[in-house]
């Protein structure tokens, strides 16, 4: 990990609360993973004053792709800056996802802006040949952004919105047991909803496949010093207090205390 | 002085030997082994690694942070791995270093900081310790200890009395004359004086009506407190004769050299390390030169300039 100035390729509206921003990457000489994330400084003023942590929507040979949720200020800030400007990134940072060879097919859950970092993965799993079913949730069509992209990486997506009433757990649930019946899915990912990751989580124990979540928090620093971002996970009877920013953001699904 | 002589950035504190006036802040750097990974830690003058205490602490619930204009609040409640584990990992990994380390410890009650304050003195690692009375996070103690000077001063002594390195107190702003109560802690012995620690600070979510921080209440940092800083230690620095590690909201070289002016002997960086984890380095690498544009040779020729009368240049 490293501070880069990158230059912006892009940095455009898709949807009425999501951006997409392309930066020029061929200066980062870390291997980018899915499921890591850069803390960006969106101005560079005192206010805000922290950076904001973004999951990596698409990794590219010379590009990064952040898809982002304009939510306060930073983000505000953030969808004023122009292509051909530079921006501080600070990373990769944290945990990523893991695919095991052996896997064929997986299944994610996504949630709002938690769709990002799984397009991400699936992107992953495509290359490494591994099957991707997706299920996607979103307050309305409109901001089901991925979609295309995860059509383009061969997954099978399934789109739930507030929009249309069909973004509620009971009906979730139903489809997931539905394409766990049809489907051998080998690993569980999931990002973006609470009670989303608590019905996976759920799911996952009763049939016996392992998961994985990326968790989103509050950061200060980004890089495990500050303690802001904490959770705890349930390991070998006990629980510990991990960082969100450092020892994940992906943990996996068993472990991770969701209260 | 009209020929050009070699800056030098040396400060010599009570068991911190510094060769330059900047160290980052405690809590704002854990124990450095993130930064190791970025910059040679022997570049620091000194380092204030996080709060020990007694036991391993868990800390508060989240969210722990919220930003305010141009600074942000903390609500972490001292989470550590106790000073047992700090002496047997995290200060045991920093001997790699040359670096002299200020330990800064916390405590809920009198004990626990007697405790902590006795084994940390101990370890031949830590340089001097910073006596944490200013903690605005956790429920007993901590802010308790640092609003009332007899309760302040009485610690004080008693943590002299077991310490066998120099002992900083890091007093609170959250008072009302902090001059009556850096007199206290330094008639009760203390080395130094690290100040100051956060401004307790609220903030509303608008959404939910009730305070962002699950612990309501978070210590305010960054560049908004920075002239409280500023002015808290230009009345102390006059009113003691111990030295004043500076630090509150310092985000360049020339915030640096506001507070030397004011009356600190060192700064501590806090909150930037978060913006720019580069900051500490930086700031070292640009005081030369600021100190030449000055005409300065050292940094002990610009401490409290802004109320000494009687200097010569």
């Amino acid at each position: 990990m490293k501070a880069y100035d990158l230059k912006l390729l892009s940095n455009r509206q898709v949807s009425a609360r999501y951006w997409h921003m392309v930066v020029d990457a061929s200066a980062v000489e870390d291997n980018v993973q899915p499921g890591q994330f850069f803390n960006i400084r969106c101005g560079n003023t005192y206010s805000p004053l922290l950076r904001r942590p973004f999951s990596i929507y698409r990794i590219n040979k010379n590009t990064l792709e952040f898809l982002y949720l304009v939510k306060g200020e930073g983000t505000k800030k953030l969808t004023e800056l122009e292509k051909g400007e530079t921006i501080n990134l600070f990373g990769p940072l944290g945990v990523p996802f893991s695919l095991e060879k052996e896997d064929q097919t997986i299944l994610l859950l996504a949630r709002g802006v938690g769709i990002a970092t799984l397009a991400a993965l699936a992107q992953e799993a495509n290359e490494m040949g591994i099957k991707t079913v997706a299920i996607l949730s979103a307050r309305t069509r409109d901001d089901l952004l991925a979609t295309e992209a995860l059509h383009s990486f061969g997954a099978e997506v399934y789109k739930v919105t507030e929009e249309e009433g069909t973004s509620d757990v009971e009906n979730v649930r139903q489809i997931l047991h539905r394409i766990l019946d049809t489907h051998l899915i080998n690993r569980l990912f999931t990002c973006g909803s609470k009670r989303l990751s608590v019905l996976l989580q759920g799911i996952g124990k009763e049939r016996g496949i392992p998961g994985q979540i990326a968790l989103e928090e509050h950061m200060g620093c980004g890089m495990g010093v500050c303690y802001a971002c904490v959770c705890d996970i349930q390991r070998s009877g006990a629980k510990h207090s991990v960082k969100v920013c450092q020892d994940g953001p992906v943990f996996s699904l068993e472990e991770v205390v969701l209260a | 002085m009209n020929e050009t002589t070699e800056v030098s950035l040396k400060v010599d504190l009570p068991g911190l030997p510094m060769k330059n006036p900047i160290m980052p802040a405690s809590g704002c750097f854990a124990f450095g082994q993130e930064y190791a990974d970025f910059y040679d830690l022997n570049q620091l003058g000194a380092i204030a690694i996080k709060a020990a205490t007694r036991e391993p602490r868990f800390g508060n619930p989240t969210p722990r942070v919220a930003e305010t204009r141009a600074g942000m609040l903390n609500a972490i409640g001292l989470q550590n791995p106790g000073v047992d584990h700090i002496m047997a990992h995290e200060l045991r990994w920093l001997e790699r270093y040359e670096t002299p380390i200020l330990a800064n410890i916390a405590g809920s009650t009198i004990e626990d900081y007697l405790y902590v304050a006795e084994k940390l003195s101990q370890d031949a690692r830590v340089g001097a310790l910073e006596l944490n009375i200013s903690c605005p996070n956790v429920k007993e103690g901590g802010i308790a200890f640092g609003t009332v000077p007899d309760v302040a001063a009485s610690l004080t002594e008693k943590v002299k009395a077991v310490s066998e390195k120099p002992v900083y107190v890091k007093l609170s702003p959250n008072i009302a004359d902090i001059v009556t109560m850096a007199k206290a802690v330094e008639q009760a012995g203390a080395d130094g004086l690290s100040m100051i620690n956060t401004l307790l600070g609220m903030r509303m979510d608008i959404k939910t009506m009730k305070p962002i921080l699950a612990n309501k209440m978070g210590g305010l940092s960054g560049p908004a407190i920075k002239p409280v800083a500023i002015r808290m230690i230009y009345q102390v620095s006059q009113a003691v004769s111990i030295p004043i590690i500076g630090m509150g909201g310092i985000q360049s070289v020339d915030d640096c050299l506001e507070f030397l002016m004011a009356g600190a002997s060192a700064v501590a960086i806090g909150t930037a390390n978060f913006v720019d984890p580069f900051i500490c380095p930086k700031i070292i690498a640009d005081l030369p030169q600021r100190l030449e544009a000055l005409k300065l040779s050292t940094i002990e020729d610009l401490v409290g300039r802004s109320w000494k009368t009687c200097v010569t240049v």
